[in-house]
């Protein structure tokens, strides 16, 4: 049930004043924007930071931007990184410390990123990405040894969602019941309105989203432009790039631990990691020592790891997953099956992402599909 | 499980922040294992269970998960029997009395010796796998009547490789624990078994019914025991294997431990036959 | 003092067996006893009789030359010594030596295969209960020639 206050629209000077209010408040206020040619995760300041009239195009092992007729600010689908590298950073310093006379001691470690430090403010997050934020909040928040920074940034992150308008060709968040559009877990919400005006539906999902909307000039909604804010949802919908279908999809793949299509995919699989590093649930790491040459200072960093590296699952003399066609196979019925019974809940959250990012452009949608399309014809008992 | 298979790390302190720790003592058990005993820097001691792990490494060098191999009713005194197979537990296996290492946990969930009380207990090690075994057959000797057969059966490469060989002994004379020894060859003046572990099993006079074992070892000789039990009637949820997968953090977050769906550092590394059948059946998984 | 007829019946390895069955092996049995140390036969000497151990251990030895002598199998009470009488050429393979005061029951070989060669039930009966104790020693040696508890680490 969306937690919903009245809904307002506001125009491009009431979204810079947005981005205003909040920069005042003391957030780094974060946005989408384009970068190598592709909109990736950067500092805002000015509504001239984002990717005005930007649009995209992707499918499998494609990426390409493209200019759209209009001059739509989040015209495009998921952007290229995810949202995961500001809350969950591939990099952080966890203890520093030195040797002493009778041991050795530590301090909490700070490792300053890129983008600048919490608290952040996001604007333009999908919910495909949101769902991956609660996902994140169950696995590294939600446990007995909690991951405490992460909890940390993720409290105090102000998140503005914007509904989709043009889902990409790798885009099956309707599949996964994710999208298009934002229930909730957001701090506001805005629906981009193209109409001859350039405006935007708000609605706040929190009280801390409601008093930052009323410092922005804002004007109630009128019907027309709610029903628009609606078709601009279900247009998405019906454009969705992808379907999987996910029923009993934990039996399917644990079942089929020895089908041939593993096989078939780990030909292709060129065990890269590109889909680890841009899905925005994944979320192994690694410890790792980072010692001076006398040995004296040290520093422990956890930084972002992949299963599909050779040595993930190395256990004295070799690693218990040594071919490729065990990795993917160990990646896709983690994301899909074995997260259920670890975390409640499906791991993907169909932004396409590792289909866009595989270099060679294998489709989980279609390893699904292709798996269940291969199965015996079930003996229900009935003839 | 029982409650009493888990404890946890002081509350509040940071999982990944290790804890020093002094080296007293340092034996020589064969020629690439040594047995380490520890004491807290700050004097706090390590509350475990049998089963139970921490990750242990020098300062600077690196972590490894190694079980906990000492009396679980002296927390005061941390032991852990360590072999060397590569960097980390190479400096570990070479440090001093003084030198100083780096603790975190305990982690995991341990064999559980409780369950046992009332019926039969039959454990099985095979190599390196007594030393987590060993704080559970401390636990059951000293509380021997609650228990109605012990067996330890323990089986290992040559008769060089055996651990523990005074608290075999001991247990076989003063803690009325049937102990049997096979090693996979040995010289002539061997007078004991030679052959495989799961060779002890016929001869070992227990109860399946009333039967719970404890089995630790490398992974495919689990399996051949496992299956043996199971075949002389001992039921597959009484059959607890202690599993091993590379661990990083060791606190469920890095996700390097994964056995499928189970993380080897929560779920585990303790876990029931019965649990573990549908994931050892598949190849590299 | 228990017969012959009474060990033989007793022992796991002719479980099954009628008592008629029994008696006519008994025509080729004999109890023996060895004292630690001795040999029950040597690698190369002709397999013309097994052993059912009913008391003490035996160990199978083979000489490497250069590495010693090393004990690769031991057998203890209730088991049987001995599966090259039944299979050509004949011949033992390695060398069985008592490791403690060993009580066996010594069944000759050829006594055997010839009564087999006459009543095939027997041979049959006989061939499964051998095929049993190589199934056995087969999967033990398979096993430890995995090396399981090596460190599979090069250098």
């Amino acid at each position: 049930m969306a937690d919903t206050r009245s809904t307002v629209t506001l125009d491009l000077h009431g979204l810079q004043g947005l981005l205003d209010v909040l920069a005042r408040i003391g957030f780094t206020v974060l946005g989408p924007t384009v970068r190598n040619g592709a909109v990736a995760p950067g500092r805002v300041t000015s509504v001239e930071d984002l990717p005005r009239g930007v649009g995209d195009e992707q499918e499998p092992g494609s990426y390409r931007l493209r200019q759209r007729a209009d001059e739509a600010l989040f015209g495009y689908a998921a952007d290229a990184v995810s949202w995961k590298s500001v809350l969950f950073p591939a990099r952080e310093l966890m203890w520093e410390g030195r040797r002493t006379e009778e041991g050795f001691e530590s301090d909490a470690g700070e490792s300053p990123q890129r983008l600048g430090e919490p608290p952040y403010a996001i604007l333009g997050i999908r919910s495909c990405d949101l769902h991956a934020l609660a996902i994140h909040d169950r696995i590294l928040r939600d446990r007995t040894y909690p991951d405490a920074r992460y909890a940390a940034r993720r409290k105090d992150a102000f998140l503005v969602t914007v509904d989709c308008s043009d889902p990409s060709g790798t885009c099956f968040c309707v599949s996964m019941n994710t999208g298009p559009r934002a229930e909730a877990g957001y701090d506001l919400a805005l629906t981009e309105l193209l109409d001859g005006r350039h405006t935007f539906l708000a609605r706040a999902g929190t009280e801390r989203g409601a008093v930052v909307l009323d410092k922005l000039p804002t004007q109630p909604a009128e019907t027309p432009d709610v029903h628009a804010a609606d078709e601009v949802t279900e247009r998405a919908r019906q454009r969705m790039g992808r379907t999987m279908d996910t029923t009993d999809i934990r039996n399917l793949l644990y079942d089929n631990a020895e089908h041939p299509r593993w096989d078939d995919v780990a030909e292709r699989c060129l065990s890269c990691g590109n889909c680890t590093m841009v899905c925005p649930t994944c979320f192994c790491t690694s410890v790792e020592e980072h010692t001076s040459l006398h040995g004296d200072e040290s520093e422990r960093w956890r930084v972002w790891d992949s299963c599909f590296t050779a040595d993930f699952s190395y256990v004295h003399g070799g690693s218990v997953r040594s071919s490729p066609r065990s990795r993917y196979r160990q990646w896709m019925t983690h994301k899909l099956a074995s997260w259920i019974d670890q975390f409640g809940t499906s791991g993907c959250v169909g932004c396409g992402r590792c289909l866009t990012w595989c270099p060679v452009g294998i489709d989980i949608t279609e390893e699904v599909a292709a798996i269940r399309a291969d199965q015996p014809p079930q003996d229900d008992g009935r003839s | 499980m029982s409650a009493e298979a888990t404890a946890r790390p002081a509350a509040g302190a940071d999982p990944l922040v290790p804890r020093p720790f002094r080296v007293t003592d340092s034996r020589r058990e064969t020629y690439d294992t040594v047995t380490l005993e520890l004491e807290a820097l700050d004097g706090g001691g390590l509350a475990f269970a049998p089963g139970q792990f921490t990750m242990l490494g020098p300062f600077g060098v690196g972590e490894v998960p190694i079980s906990i191999s000492g009396h679980p009713d002296r927390p005061d005194r941390l032991v852990h029997t360590v072999r060397d197979v590569g960097g980390v537990t190479r400096a570990i296996c070479a440090a001093e009395p003084g030198a100083v290492l780096g603790v975190r946990g305990p982690y995991g969930e341990g064999w559980g010796a409780w369950d046992a009380a009332g019926g039969d207990v039959v454990i099985v090690a095979g190599g390196i796998g007594l030393a987590p075994l060993r704080p559970a057959v401390l636990k059951v000797a000293a509380a021997r009547e609650r228990f109605g057969a012990v067996h330890v059966l323990y089986g290992a490469r040559t008769a060089d490789d055996l651990l523990f060989g005074a608290d075999l002994a001991t247990w076989a004379s003063e803690a009325d624990i049937h102990v049997a020894v096979i090693v996979d060859r040995a010289p002539t003046s061997w007078v004991g078994r030679v052959g495989l572990v799961t060779e002890l099993i016929p001869s070992a006079r227990f109860d399946p019914a009333r039967t719970l074992a404890f089995v630790c070892g490398p992974e495919l000789m689990m399996r051949y025991v496992a299956a043996e039990l199971v075949d002389v009637g001992v039921p597959g949820e009484r059959v607890r294997l202690s599993m091993e997968r590379n661990m990083r953090c060791g606190v469920g977050l890095c996700g390097h431990c994964q056995l499928r769906e189970f993380l080897v550092c929560v779920d585990g590394p303790v876990f029931s036959l019965a649990e573990m059948l549908p994931v050892m059946g598949a190849r590299e998984l | 003092m228990q017969s012959l007829q009474e060990l033989l019946k007793a022992h796991p390895f002719f479980e099954g067996l009628d008592d008629a069955t029994v008696s006519m092996l008994v025509g080729c049995a004999q109890n023996v006893h060895f004292r630690p140390g001795e040999h029950l036969f040597r690698e190369g000497e002709p397999a013309d009789r097994f052993f059912v151990v009913r008391r003490g251990r035996v160990a199978l030895d083979v000489h490497v030359p250069g590495r010693g002598t090393a004990v690769i199998d031991t057998v203890d009470e209730g088991d049987v010594v001995g599966w090259s009488w039944l299979v050509p050429p004949y011949h033992w393979f390695f060398d069985a030596r008592a490791v403690q005061e060993v009580s066996a029951v010594a069944v000759d070989a050829l006594c055997l295969r010839n009564k087999c060669d006459e009543d095939a039930r027997l041979g049959y009966e006989m061939m499964q209960r051998v095929a049993q104790v190589m199934y056995h020693r087969l999967q033990s040696a398979r096993v430890r020639l995995l090396d399981l508890y090596g460190t599979d680490r090069v250098g």
